[in-house]
């Protein structure tokens, strides 16, 4: 016993005097301190805050089964969609990893859409983490270039006349449109050198920034703490020893309870990832199975589900003055919208859970816009016939993105003449 | 020496003269950056016209080539057809090609060189998909009764006469591009180059 006791603390003093060793040439413990142990967190997350931990999970799923797909992958025109079929029959393992980062792109939004959801319900992006929150739709921007640049790489037919599409977008820009879309292609059409260069974008140069930008997110967050589900701040009370009274450390209890949702997390990706890798052709498009053609284009083009809202709204906008551009400044604004909403919430309160009606109505119609546009996006816009000469899927699109751009715009305005509750003075769990 | 107070003017004047001197050197640097995303001298000399061989093209048939990786239609068409796109000119947005989608040669009723042969990039002028012929006027084109014949673009719906002209109310805004081209012989097309040069 007594032997044990003074072995077990003679390698905790030479570990401690290793840890001394870094700590004198590096701030470990310090950092550990700060960003886990001694991070003080509100005590009453809920359902809602599991989203944050769990896009940085599914970060590394995406970066580490990325690197092992470009250690099979051939960037050329001629050789990607073989390269592909050859991860997915020969290689050892191959079709797992191909599926995992396949899966992990899709389940990267669903998890970045709740967790934006979340920032909606609680006010998140209120004063003082409007700078949190404008990193976060960086982010949100860098994972849709991403999520583009790779699309292509199989080089399907969607990867393909998804590509081209959006290539044009830029294309439609007046004057200097079209000398732009030939400067991002590298060709008069999409072309092998489009794809070497797409998976350039795609391993290297978009995850860089994305890393970083996570790390700006993280250190912003830290820096003036996360909010809750009360939207109060809890570092309006604190004890004798300067902590949060309403606070806990980060780690052990949400690391603890994040670990929770990893594992819930991993049990339904793994469902997916087994049983139904390509969701019925939202995740992987059945038109992607065959190689891309630049002679022939399939009869419907939908992109990936986690962009159909925004491809709904430009199916929605018609030519004017000769030009399509309108169609493509209402997609770009539709994203860069969110950049304007911590000044555009004047209410009196951050949570839903003191705001009036009217933020309730907002945000119900806002979801209900996202979805059906989501769901329009996917299918062809005749499906629904015409009403006077105009398709209806197209009228319904109108209109849902009219709600969709209403629910920012008009923001100034009902989150102020709405009737609040008081907030609380401590969370209430 | 004696005077040790510091000259911030000519601080700031030196900080700033440096800044702009090391801003422009970044700006210069970033050019062959910039540059190396343009089309490579093969991508370029890929986009050299190409000759096409008409001479076993039927009345009412279509073929394809291929230039600058695009894919371009050439359409012989029948009596009835040409005789047909006065008709549809109510249903198009421009239905004069008052706009510069093709070169002035082909800024006629059958935006053609020669009335028969219609010669056409098969790109969509919204976003760039590959429009499917339809080149059968009436019901079995599933374009409806009143369908004059042309091409329907699945991706978003749009539609195109037997002249490359867009119907009113469709996402493309402009008609498809003619490129240039010159008859070499009756038999033989030239695409991308005409009488003028490339």
């Amino acid at each position: 016993m007594s032997t044990a006791t003074s072995k077990g603390s003679g390698s905790m003093t030479r570990l401690q005097a290793l840890l001394g060793w870094i700590d004198a040439r590096f701030p470990l413990s310090k950092m550990w301190k700060e960003h886990a142990s001694e991070y003080y967190a509100p005590k009453n997350f809920n359902f809602w805050y599991y989203f944050g931990s769990l896009a940085m999970f599914v970060l590394v799923i995406q970066i580490v089964s990325g690197i092992f797909l470009t250690m099979n992958y051939k960037p050329d025109a001629a050789q990607a969609f073989g390269s592909v079929e050859f991860i997915m029959r020969d290689v050892p393992w191959g079709w797992l990893i191909r599926y995992i980062h396949s899966t992990g792109a899709s389940m990267f939004f669903i998890v970045v859409y709740l967790h934006m959801f979340r920032g909606l319900l609680y006010g998140s992006y209120r004063k003082p983490r409007e700078l949190l929150w404008l990193v976060g739709v960086l982010i949100y921007l860098c994972m849709m270039a991403e999520a583009f640049f790779g699309y292509l790489l199989p080089w399907g037919q969607m990867s393909y006349w998804g590509a081209q599409v959006i290539v044009n977008l830029f294309g439609a820009i007046p004057i200097v449109g079209e000398d732009l879309a030939v400067w991002i292609r590298g060709d008069y059409v999409i072309s092998d050198a489009t794809l070497n260069r797409f998976f350039a974008f795609h391993v290297i140069a978009i995850p860089l920034v994305l890393l970083a930008l996570v790390v700006v997110h993280i250190m912003a967050l830290h820096e003036v703490g996360s909010n809750n589900p009360d939207g109060i701040d809890i570092k309006k009370k604190k004890d004798a020893a300067g902590h949060p009274l309403d606070g806990i450390p980060f780690h052990p209890y949400y690391t603890v309870k994040d670990l929770v949702g990893v594992i819930v997390f991993l049990a339904v990706f793994s469902i997916i990832l087994f049983f139904a890798p390509e969701v019925g052709g939202y995740f992987l498009e059945y038109n992607n199975f065959i190689p891309a053609d630049p002679l022939q284009t399939p009869p419907h083009i939908a992109p990936v589900w986690y962009f159909t809202p925004y491809y709904a709204m430009l199916r929605a906008v018609p030519a004017f003055l000769g030009s399509q551009f309108w169609g493509v400044i209402v997609m770009g604004a539709a994203v860069l919208i969110f950049f304007l909403l911590p000044w555009l919430d004047r209410s009196a309160v951050r949570s839903i859970r003191y705001k009036g009606p009217y933020y309730k109505i907002a945000l119900a119609l806002f979801v209900v816009s996202f979805l059906v546009l989501g769901w329009l996006g996917t299918q062809p816009t005749d499906f629904l016939g015409k009403i006077g000469g105009t398709d209806a899927a197209v009228i319904l699109a109108r209109l849902f993105t009219i709600m969709y751009f209403a629910f920012f715009l008009l923001m100034p305005w009902y989150s102020r003449a709405d009737r609040t509750k008081p907030e609380p003075e401590r969370v209430t769990g | 020496m004696a005077d040790t107070g510091v000259n911030n003017g000519k601080r700031r004047f030196l900080l700033v003269a440096s800044s702009v001197a090391g801003g422009a050197a970044s700006l210069a640097a970033a050019v062959p950056f910039v540059w190396s995303m343009l089309p490579s001298a093969r991508a370029r000399a890929a986009g050299a016209p190409v000759e096409v061989d008409i001479s076993k093209v039927e009345p009412g048939m279509m073929i394809r080539a291929e230039w600058r990786s695009q894919p371009i239609w050439v359409v012989r068409r029948t009596e009835e057809m040409i005789k047909g796109l006065k008709a549809v000119d109510p249903r198009l947005a421009d239905p004069n090609s008052e706009r510069p989608q093709q070169p002035k040669y082909a800024q006629n009723e059958y935006r053609s060189i020669k009335p028969e042969w219609l010669v056409l990039i098969g790109i969509c002028t919204h976003l760039g998909c590959s429009p499917s012929q339809k080149l059968q006027a009436g019901p079995e084109s599933g374009l409806g009764d009143d369908w004059p014949g042309g091409f329907f673009c699945p991706c978003h719906g749009s539609k195109f006469d037997l002249a490359g002209r867009v119907f009113r109310d469709v996402p493309a805004p402009t008609n498809l591009v003619v490129p240039r081209y010159q008859f070499l012989t009756d038999t033989r097309l030239r695409i991308g180059e005409d009488s003028k040069g490339a």
